[in-house]
């Protein structure tokens, strides 16, 4: 049986997640903050976690965005193949839901026309939309905004195959050694190993929308995960980068297959303000 | 420590203060990011042009000005600025949109390495302090040191909390540039770290030194 969506509802759900995902962060997020300010041993450092606790709070008391940075709206769109979209493109109603939900939610509008020319769009529209289509009847919808301090911190490692996991392990550090204190720790951090140039990078920021909380199902790869963050919070930068233990909440790795030739690592920082929206219609 | 300093950011103000000092600030931030840089820097650029082309029988690639013509450019670029930029202290922030009845939306810091290129020039004509986030380069520290300037880092994805320190707003100028304009902003007891002091002393290399358990 094939179920009718209609765009309208495609496009008020999308208004709403931007508004929600700005405001609000998820549970797990705002769980492993507060715990962070139990752990962290620098004094500057435990005042800094506990300006983000008030800073949540104020966010979602007065309806002022976490961060002024309210990012490019990143949307993921798991599309069940019996699902028929009525009224219109689904790309144009997820566009218009950005558009409505950056516009009556008085976010911040950072998106440019062209790379180069610069011109604003005044709407944050477009959004960044990866579709995958699934089994079912569903619409699953996840919005992520994106903001550019941590984005422009991630990097794209082509490792070779004799780099093993030693390499890879190397290679993550590097990256967030680099990010530092520009991409506003404690951050997360997303990776994704394998697939191609272009796979490994859509992994790794789809790691960033799985709670903090979750670990990979794959036995070799949550140790990965746990040995790493453990390694990154002695590294020293902390809270704001001013020094401290609390420099990331969680490392979220995705794999995928890869070619024979190739090993490719990609890691995508985000924030402490790690925002997503999910729904599913 | 916690100090409490209020603008306009003077030498004497500088020198009181040191890396890894916890600040409340009262007074003016000017707000400007990557896109008006742009453009502050480009007045600059024009008038400075302008300066030599009047100069009679000058070798143009020769910059090494007497002092009273040093003394009459820097003023002519100085009045090139949207804002009075001795002493200033210069907030490098795009805000959110503010909803009705308040001066401002989320307001925090954003990264200051994109101000990199640029901010030499206005601390050299007098500008004191930056605020923002995130690491600078050589040459920006140099040009703090010459200057007797200083580096604050706001806390970075604070920009609901940070807001409420900022009690008025009113535009300067490049309305065109949407969040990126310049802002005129009085604030009440605005809370900084100074990152890199007027002796060049760095926060973010010596705190996580201190505290890197591996590198
Ligand atoms: S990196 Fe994150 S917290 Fe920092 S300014 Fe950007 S969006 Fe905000």
């Amino acid at each position: 049986m094939i179920r009718t969506i209609s765009v309208e509802e495609i496009t008020n759900n999308i208004k709403e997640m931007c508004i929600e995902a700005n405001h609000y962060l998820s549970k797990d997020m705002e769980e492993s903050l507060k715990k962070a300010a139990g752990q962290e041993t620098s004094a500057l450092g435990r005042k800094i976690l506990n300006q983000l606790q008030e800073n949540l709070q104020t966010a979602g008391e007065e309806m002022i965005p976490i961060c002024q940075d309210t990012g490019m709206a990143v949307v993921f769109v798991e599309i069940g193949q019996e699902v028929h979209v009525e009224g219109g493109l689904l790309e144009d109603a997820i566009h218009e839901g950005v558009r409505l939900g950056y516009s009556e939610g008085f976010l911040r509008k950072s998106v440019v026309r062209d790379p180069l020319i610069r011109e604003n769009t005044k709407d944050n529209t477009p959004a960044v939309i990866h579709y995958e289509i699934a089994a079912g009847d569903k619409v699953k919808l996840t919005l992520a905004p994106k903001g550019f301090g941590s984005e422009n911190m991630s990097c794209v490692f082509m490792l070779k195959p004799s780099d093993g996991i030693e390499g890879v392990k190397h290679a993550i550090l590097t990256a967030v050694k680099d990010a530092g204190p520009n991409a506003c720790p404690p951050m997360v951090v997303g990776v994704g190993i394998g697939g191609t140039f272009e796979k490994c990078a859509l992994l790794a920021k789809k790691a960033l929308t799985r709670p903090v909380n979750e670990s990979s199902p794959i036995p070799y790869v949550k140790e990965m995960e746990e040995e790493l963050l453990e390694k990154i919070n002695m590294l020293g930068i902390g809270p704001g980068g001013l020094g401290g233990r609390v420099t990331a909440l969680a490392v979220n790795i995705n794999t995928y297959p890869t070619h024979i030739a190739g090993l490719p690592v990609a890691v995508n920082i985000c924030c402490h303000v790690n925002r997503h929206a999910a729904r599913e219609l | 420590m916690d100090k409490y300093i209020t603008t306009p950011i003077t030498a004497e103000t500088t020198k009181g203060l040191r890396a890894g000092d916890y600040v409340y600030i009262t007074g003016t931030f000017y707000v400007a990011r990557d896109a008006a840089h742009k453009r502050l820097i480009e007045a600059l650029e024009k008038e400075e042009r302008e300066f030599y082309a009047r100069l009679p029988k000058r070798d143009k690639n020769n910059g090494n000005l007497a002092q009273p013509e040093e003394e009459a450019l820097k003023k002519k670029l100085r009045e090139a600025l949207p804002f009075p930029v001795i002493d200033s202290a210069v907030y490098y922030m795009g805000p959110s949109p503010a909803r009705e009845g308040r001066p401002i939306g989320s307001a925090g810091p954003t990264t200051a390495s994109r101000m990199d290129k640029y901010a030499p020039r206005l601390l050299d004509l007098g500008q004191k302090a930056m605020i923002g986030k995130g690491k600078r380069t050589r040459e920006v520290i140099d040009s703090i040191i010459r200057n007797q300037a200083m580096y604050f880092a706001a806390v970075g994805g604070a920009g609901a909390l940070l807001s409420k320190c900022i009690k008025s707003s009113e535009l300067v100028c490049y309305e065109d540039l949407g969040a990126e304009a310049v802002l005129k902003l009085e604030v009440e007891d605005f809370p900084v770290i100074v990152v890199i002091d007027s002796n060049g002393n760095n926060l973010y290399e010596t705190a996580i030194k201190e505290y890197a358990e591996i590198i």
